[in-house]
């Protein structure tokens, strides 16, 4: 019997393979390994545990994280705690979905193939671009690879980002700019949390390949997008916008106020926080850069007998036909978290995202009146939000430890912007979605009160 | 495909689409509603909704079930894709990623709140460092390509260090496509080197390009042929001694599991597919992981941070092992549901079972290899690891090529072979069984083969106008290119 339940070779069969191949043994089919690099050593990797046994060993350890279904979030900063309609998991969970290669056998792979010319349909009309692909990594990588693009279509070096795109998405870019040889600018942001149009024009130049901004921005705050644009378009840069896609269901779509490329992160669609992922970046552009895209793209054709159906197309781009000369190295997407994004959008549908973005907007400026309300907090930045707001928090104050003394009464604090701009010390970036009830709202801000 | 077969067209989700119909539920509105007065600004709003459809739960199921059901994947039947290692995904990986433990936490809570997700990252972070023989691992990459960037960008950081500028990176001209992409993005060049007529590296050819401008080798072992590098010490020793580094290209590890290191091969940077090796699935595409091994004279350079645990056995995010890091490369902590499932996979076998895992899939290669050889064109007939390639130029004669066989393969149940690569050998057909498919599965794709192969002969149209059994035909991928239509521009 063979010791391990996904492995089938009893004694018998691999007898009668090595007959059929002419060996003795295993051993033998490794003959060709010189002895020198042979490891005759036991791995050094956790022991076999059972299915029971490593159940109960991977429950604990999942008991020692604080989730979400037994804490009341107020953390976003690029990854928000939304509801999941069950239905999302039910139909990922279809072995044909999630156990299937990459869909390069069309015929075969129709059902992938369909869900993904569907995701990048969804991705068009929320950003207003004409173009999307199939998904890429995340967010942070979509924002690097449109600053690449911009570099190929104008070959020029510079690109602009707001001191407002998330920090890490920031991280991203500058590790991406230095494989390409390319320069970063960051421009600040001014006193009301919009990214600074006057810095940008003062620093914009016709060495300036990209202007990326990001809407709603770091610190929640609304960005006027046109203006942006416009700055770029004026030296022919492109403008590029990373977006949360669950704001376009209220906010102007990017492609309307002037955007070439729309860049963002599905994960408010449907996809579990997962301590950051996997969740599903989305690239879209206008049809002039269609063919500059990264990444995988699906498009709409015939088969022989005219019967509609699907295919990845415009490969000349990709990797494993230019090689060297490819556009970029990524060669696959985030198929499953594309389509968990696309069934969301399916199950909310048109009224369902308005409805569910509204009630972010409500909760969220609730809390914020209550900051308002608040003698030892204020708000930081005048301009508008969506869904999260800079909390400004007294003197001498230690959000860190504010936190650890939070989550003793099962709230998860919101995230401590000192961490990555010391100018931003004791403040607190907050996020309230549509799964916090106005009670742990309350209950939150009270908390809070009594402990600055 | 399943038992029953799908045969009509299956609508857009749009076309389903009745105003008045929904599939969601929220809560009620507990705050006072502001979503229609001033919280943004007239010209920041949106004018006209997105054209989203209106179906109820009913149509939401019934559309992606029918969807998924003109899919296939591993659980529909034998995958033996060449250099994909499909090999069966573990259900209980599925469940153990959806613990709300695991599902439901943030990457920026408190680290004492998160206490055992980062066990888990760290506990596999060491694994991965033993199965390779690296020194330290970065789970951050989300994929092999992703991976071997992150790589060349450490080997170009670490030269750089040394006030060394080198810009070459080698790669045989068996690699896979993602190499010489890689180093593109990374800012380096590439050189491809001959195979030996034995499909190996040409020592010769090696010592010709390597010189003071030498980055890296990038190499898979075994090869994209199935076959192992055995002068794989020479070749690390002649990249080394001019001062070059080597990458392992971990796609093929299914081979090599307790049998053989990177690390003791002399490599020094290795990204491993873990949505391959490690049992994850490829979800159509993604979402994978790749994390990256290194050898201790590049730990400064990986991205940070990465797990590690104090004096008191506290877990916590570390930057301060990479003083020169390359900065970040992927947002958060890597694809942490998929690392949860690779560390869940390794615990399911232990230390013994994983060696067993990788003989298991070189026997199979090695038995369907042998099976197969006689009725194709075997160019490298030797053993083999955990794949091997066939030429299917003896069909040309009849006119039937390989995409055709490959496209017939889909009338007797199978998903095809990787097709056409490597790209030396002609008309080629790759083909990896892994470990998880039992004898008769092999014998029964070997007939499915050896009778494709008959009716190339006996009638070739037959084989030339399959497939026949599929939702659709041969699709018309020239139209697809050539105009355009990549979305249902459903609002316009």
């Amino acid at each position: 019997m063979n010791e391990h339940r996904y492995l089938p070779m009893t004694d018998q069969d691999r007898a009668s393979m090595l007959a059929t191949i002419g060996v003795e043994s295993i051993e033998d089919l490794f003959s060709d390994i010189p002895e020198t690099i042979r490891y005759r050593e036991r791995l050094n990797v956790g022991e076999k545990l059972s299915e029971p046994d490593l159940l109960r060993y991977m429950r604990k350890l999942a008991a020692k994280n604080a989730d979400t279904d037994r804490f009341a979030s107020f953390l976003g900063a690029g990854m928000y705690d939304h509801h999941l309609p069950v239905v999302i998991n039910h139909m990922l969970l279809r072995g044909e979905f999630f156990t299937a290669y990459t869909p390069y056998q069309a015929e075969l792979s129709q059902g992938e193939l369909q869900a993904i010319f569907e995701f990048q349909s969804y991705i068009c009309e929320l950003t207003g671009m004409q173009v999307a692909n199939a998904s890429m990594y995340d967010g942070a990588t979509a924002l690097a690879e449109a600053a690449a693009l911009a570099y190929g279509a104008t070959k020029r070096t510079e690109i602009i980002v707001s001191h407002a795109v998330h920090p890490e998405a920031r991280e991203v870019l500058r590790t991406t700019a230095k494989g390409l040889g390319l320069t970063v600018v960051e421009i600040p942001v001014q006193a009301d949390g919009q990214t600074s149009l006057h810095a940008l024009e003062q620093r914009i130049n016709q060495n300036t390949a990209a202007v990326l901004v990001q809407s709603p921005n770091f610190y929640g705050i609304i960005e006027p997008l046109q203006a942006f644009s416009d700055a770029a378009h004026a030296v022919g840069a492109l403008s590029v916008v990373s977006a949360n896609p669950m704001s376009l269901a209220l906010l102007e779509a990017p492609g309307k106020l002037g955007a070439d490329l729309c860049v963002g992160d599905c994960q408010p669609f449907g996809i579990p926080v997962s301590l950051g992922g996997p969740s599903c970046g989305y690239f879209s552009a206008t049809e002039a850069l269609m063919r500059k895209i990264p990444g995988r793209i699906v498009g709409q054709t015939v088969d022989k007998s005219g019967r509609r159906g699907f295919v990845l197309t415009l490969q000349a781009r990709e990797q494993h036909i230019r090689r060297e000369k490819a556009t970029s190295n990524i060669c696959s997407n985030q198929a499953l978290m594309a389509l968990a994004a696309s069934i969301y959008l399916s199950t909310m549908g048109k009224e369902g995202l308005r409805d569910v973005a509204k009630l972010n907007i409500n909760k969220a400026h609730y809390a914020a009146s209550l900051v308002q309300k608040s003698s030892r907090m204020s708000l930081k930045y005048a301009a508008s939000f969506f869904n999260e707001f800079v909390v400004e928090l007294p003197e001498s104050i230690d959000i860190d430890g504010l936190n650890e003394v939070l989550l003793k009464t099962g709230i998860i604090g919101g995230y401590n912007l000192g961490k990555t701009d010391a100018s931003l010390n004791r403040h607190m970036l907050i996020a309230v979605t549509e799964t916090r009830t106005k009670e742990e709202i309350d209950g939150f801000f009270a908390r809070l009160e009594e402990l600055l | 495909m399943s038992n029953q077969q799908p045969i009509k067209n299956q609508a857009l989700i749009t076309e389903l689409s009745h105003p008045g119909r929904k599939a969601y539920e929220l809560s009620a509105c507990d705050v006072p509603d502001i979503s229609e007065t001033q919280w943004a600004p007239a010209e920041a709003k949106r004018q006209v909704a997105a054209a989203l459809p209106e179906v109820y739960e009913v149509d939401v199921v019934r559309h992606y079930t029918a969807l998924s059901r003109r899919n296939f994947g591993i659980d529909n039947g034998f995958y033996p894709l060449g250099s994909c290692t499909m090999k069966y995904n573990p259900k209980i990986n599925e469940d153990v990623a959806r613990f709300a433990g695991f599902a439901k936490i943030h990457p920026y809570q408190p680290e004492s709140s998160i206490q055992g997700a980062l066990e888990v990252l760290y506990n596999l972070q060491n694994d991965l460092a033993s199965i390779t023989g690296m020194d330290q691992v970065t789970l951050q990459p989300a994929a092999g390509a992703h991976g071997e960037w992150t790589g060349l960008m450490m080997i170009r950081a670490y030269h750089e260090s040394r006030g060394e500028h080198r810009t070459q990176v080698i790669c045989p001209d068996t690699a896979h496509g993602t190499n010489p992409a890689s180093a593109t993005v990374a800012g380096l060049d590439t050189i491809t080197i001959k195979s030996t007529p034995d499909g190996l590296v040409d020592l010769d050819e090696l010592r010709k390009v390597v010189g003071p401008n030498t980055a890296a080798l990038m190499l898979t072992n075994p090869n994209t042929l199935g076959l192992f590098e055995q002068q794989i010490e020479e070749i690390a020793k002649v990249v080394h001694e001019v001062g070059g580094l080597l990458y392992y290209d971990g796609a093929n590890a299914n081979a090599i599991m307790g049998i053989t290191r990177p690390g003791d091969m002399g490599f020094d940077v290795v990204h491993l597919n873990l949505h391959k090796t490690m049992s994850t699935p490829h979800g159509g595409g993604g979402p994978g992981a790749g994390p990256v091994g290194v050898k201790a004279r590049l730990i400064p350079f990986l991205p940070t941070p990465i797990v590690s645990k104090n004096a008191k056995g506290d877990f916590f995010l570390d930057a301060s092992i990479a003083p020169q890091t390359i900065g970040r490369v992927k947002g958060f902590l890597g694809n942490f549901g998929i690392l949860l499932r690779a560390y869940t996979y390794i615990r399911t076998y232990g230390p013994e079972g994983l060696r067993n895992v990788s003989e298991q899939a070189v026997l199979n290669a090695n038995y369907l290899f042998r099976v197969l050889a006689p009725h194709f064109d075997a160019p490298f007939l030797r053993h083999c690891k955990h794949e091997f390639v066939l030429s299917g130029k003896k069909l040309k004669a009849s006119g039937v090529r390989t995409l055709d066989l490959a496209k017939r393969l889909l009338d007797y149940g199978y998903h095809p072979p990787t097709i056409y690569f490597p790209l030396i050998v002609e008309e080629g057909i790759m083909i990896e069984p892994t470990e998880t498919e039992s004898k008769e599965t092999l014998d029964q794709f070997a007939a499915a083969m050896i009778a494709i192969a008959q009716e190339a002969v006996d009638d070739p149209q037959l084989v030339l106008n399959a497939p026949y059994t599929t939702p659709v035909q041969r699709l018309d991928e020239t139209l697809a290119a050539r105009k355009p239509v990549l979305n249902c521009a459903c609002g316009s």
